[in-house]
């Protein structure tokens, strides 16, 4: 058609924000609220979305996802909650230490890829740690609709126990606490077993919490679409390598602290991307030639894809060897 | 700028018309001499002053009596309107992005007057001045779907997205180029499209699929969809093929300049905020051939897409019957000279018929 010819730019809509509040939770959490730079209210959002968080970090652009944790009726701030990891790439670091009250920054308009199934007669959330966020804006958006829900919310320590305290003051009867520390495991086979038809279950936290989530439902005969999870993975620091790109007709190197997405993006190549976490497919590249091995970390492709060299997710995955020629 | 709406029917004595400026305004499908399907998908941000791609929800001189036209149909046939029980938030979405985007774009019209969720909504064409709880049901004389889409020209499929797949969970369908909402209820979207020809054979739905499941909030998407009618029906149902099938044996060498019509459907693709379901708008545009001929390049160019078209695509879009009785009238418009890339109509520019 063709009426008015527009490039899309890669990634979702931008909205500027100004840093309203600064909480910090505990010794490793800390939640960080924005309202618009413009005084507008933000768009609404649906409980499971997230935002790409875009950060000037010394010459460096850092774009990192966050779930959103406000309630999703309230347009007048979005806020997300950041657990510090001092071992990681710098974005939460970044986050803790460097932002300021009153500091304008760039956010992205909400993605959902952890959205709640509206046919489920009950939802049940499963959390690990700083995994809780999601659940904080499904359960506004489930109480304000008249959703059954409860959660059940794994946490290290009392002291690490994000939101444990505001969610059983506000939802006594619904969440569940279990404390590592005091050897407190959830009860997921009798939890799954004991749910009436038409519930489904979300999982949000480490991998290893998705996978027994799923494992353990497959298991108990629960349909595949009834259990939903979401995990962002951080791009994974790695040797340095080289790419060829060819629709672009440039060398690119990626260094050892950034991902193949990122390394595109500073050598000025507009790359389709969403989630930069492995999950939404948007930043999918074919290869064009390869001699040597992907580390694929995604969880887009499926095995076979992974198996066949054919495709890469720039966004985490990485390539060790002599050539590596892509099709961007 | 004042719309002047018209009076007018799109049965019985088929009054509709097009005025001068609908003509121009004309959202003409064909970028260039032939057509086949492609994934032909751009950003919907507005586009030149005055066409139909410059607003969100375009508003032009048929809006009042398409609405009539809609509460007839309903009034025969209330399945025409569904929303299946999970997609009652949709439908809420649904309202509020239209309201916002008709009173923003059209003041004069349009106004909302929101404090807190008591909203008044005044649509002043069709004499609504309304005070309603967003988001409270029991307050509206009817679902927030149908209510909206009342008030709104064109078709709405609303679909769930749900496991990498989109649903047709809810929607109004009153406008439709010969297919069921009653039917597709509740369908993904390969069973919905699975009778169109050719086009899953090019991977065209894979694609637009893709697409579609990444379609982002704040960053909508539109398309155009084309097919041919014979007289100016809005309601071209399987469910009412009986009435308006037959009428395609009607065509004459006389009346087929005021009778065919060519009709194009804008389609847009919203991402609705609070459900993550996506809105798919279908606006319906009709336009006589003898008023499309009196645009020089688009009576040269409707000649050979006509005539190019491969008999699959035809068929599909039921006109391979009338097709020679179309070329004959036609062919009278094509002189053979080469015609200017893009859809725009370029009458300053484009030379007269020189025939």
């Amino acid at each position: 058609m063709s009426a008015a010819p527009q490039k899309a730019k890669a990634g979702a809509e931008k909205i500027q924000v100004i840093v309203k509040n600064i909480v910090p939770l505990n010794e490793l959490v800390t939640r960080f609220e924005f309202v618009r730079a413009d005084g507008n209210d933000f768009p609404p959002f649906s409980a499971g979305a997230h935002t790409v968080v875009e950060m000037h970090d010394a010459g460096r652009t850092r774009l990192n996802p966050y779930s959103l944790m406000s309630d999703p009726a309230d347009t007048s701030r979005y806020a997300i909650s950041v657990r510090r990891d001092d071992a990681g790439r710098g974005g939460s670091l970044f986050l803790h230490t460097q932002v300021k009250i009153g500091d304008e920054m760039t956010l992205t308009y909400p993605v959902n890829l952890f959205s709640l199934d509206l046919r489920a007669r009950k939802h049940v959330f499963v959390a690990g740690g700083i995994g809780i966020t999601p659940f904080m804006a499904m359960a506004a958006q489930l109480e304000r609709m008249g959703g059954q829900w409860e959660l059940h919310y794994s946490v290290r320590t009392a002291a690490l126990g994000t939101y444990v305290d505001e969610l059983t003051a506000k939802y006594p009867n619904r969440v569940h606490v279990y404390y590592d520390d005091q050897s407190q495991m959830i009860g997921l086979d009798d939890l799954l077993d004991g749910q009436p038809l038409g519930t489904h279950v979300y999982v949000c936290g480490p991998k290893g919490m998705i996978d027994w989530v799923h494992r353990t439902a497959s298991e108990h005969g629960w349909p595949d679409e009834a259990v939903h999870s979401e995990e962002f993975l951080a791009p994974q620091p790695g040797k340095p390598f080289q790419v060829r790109l060819c629709q672009s007709d440039m060398t690119i190197q990626v260094g050892e602290n950034e991902s193949l997405l990122e390394a595109m993006e500073r050598c000025g190549v507009d790359a389709p991307f969403l989630c930069r976490g492995g999950a939404c497919g948007q930043c999918e590249t074919d290869v064009v030639e390869a001699d040597g091995e992907f580390i694929h970390r995604d969880h887009w492709l499926d095995d076979d894809d992974h198996a066949s060299g054919k495709k890469i997710m720039p966004c985490v995955s990485r390539f060790i060897g002599k050539t590596l020629v892509l099709d961007r | 700028m004042t719309i002047q709406f018209n009076k007018e029917t799109f049965r019985d004595d088929y009054s509709f018309h097009n005025s001068d400026w609908a003509i121009k305004r004309f959202p003409f499908p064909f970028h260039e001499d032939s057509y086949m399907y492609s994934v032909n998908m751009e950003q919907h941000r507005g586009g030149p002053a005055g066409s139909v791609y410059e607003k969100r929800f375009d508003v032009d001189e048929h809006y009042v009596s398409e609405m009539e036209d809609r509460a007839i149909v309903l009034a025969q046939d209330p399945l025409r309107c569904q929303s299946l029980p999970h997609m009652t938030l949709a439908g809420w979405d649904t309202l509020e992005l239209i309201m916002v985007s008709k009173s923003e774009d059209y003041p004069e019209l349009f106004e909302l007057h929101r404090d807190g969720n008591r909203w008044r909504w005044i649509n002043k064409p069709m004499n609504i001045d309304h005070t309603f709880t967003f988001l409270d049901e029991t307050t509206l004389p009817c679902g927030p779907l149908e209510y909206i889409t009342r008030q709104a020209q064109g078709d709405f499929a609303v679909l769930d997205q749900r496991n990498d797949m989109l649903y047709m969970d809810a929607g109004m369908v009153t406008t439709q180029a010969d297919w069921s909402l009653d039917f597709d209820i509740g369908m993904d979207f390969f069973e919905w499209h699975a009778p169109v020809p050719l086009a899953h054979e090019l991977g065209i739905f894979k694609r637009a699929l893709k697409f579609l499941l990444n379609v982002q909030q704040g960053a909508p998407a539109r398309r155009l969809n084309w097919t041919m009618t014979v007289n100016p029906l809005l309601d071209t149902s399987p469910e009412n093929y009986h009435k308006w099938g037959i009428q395609k044996t009607t065509l004459t060498p006389e009346n087929i300049g005021a009778k065919q019509h060519l009709r194009v459907e804008l389609q847009t693709f919203y991402r609705l905020p609070r459900s993550n379901a996506l809105l798919f708008p279908i606006r319906c545009y009709l336009i006589a051939f003898q008023d499309i001929v009196s645009v020089p390049k688009w009576g040269r160019r409707l000649h050979r897409v006509v005539r190019d078209l491969p008999e699959e695509l035809a068929t599909y879009k039921g006109f391979i019957a009338n097709r020679p009785m179309m070329l004959d009238y036609l062919s009278q418009y094509d002189d053979g000279l080469p015609t200017s890339p893009g859809v725009w109509p370029d009458i300053d520019t484009e030379p007269g018929l020189q025939k």
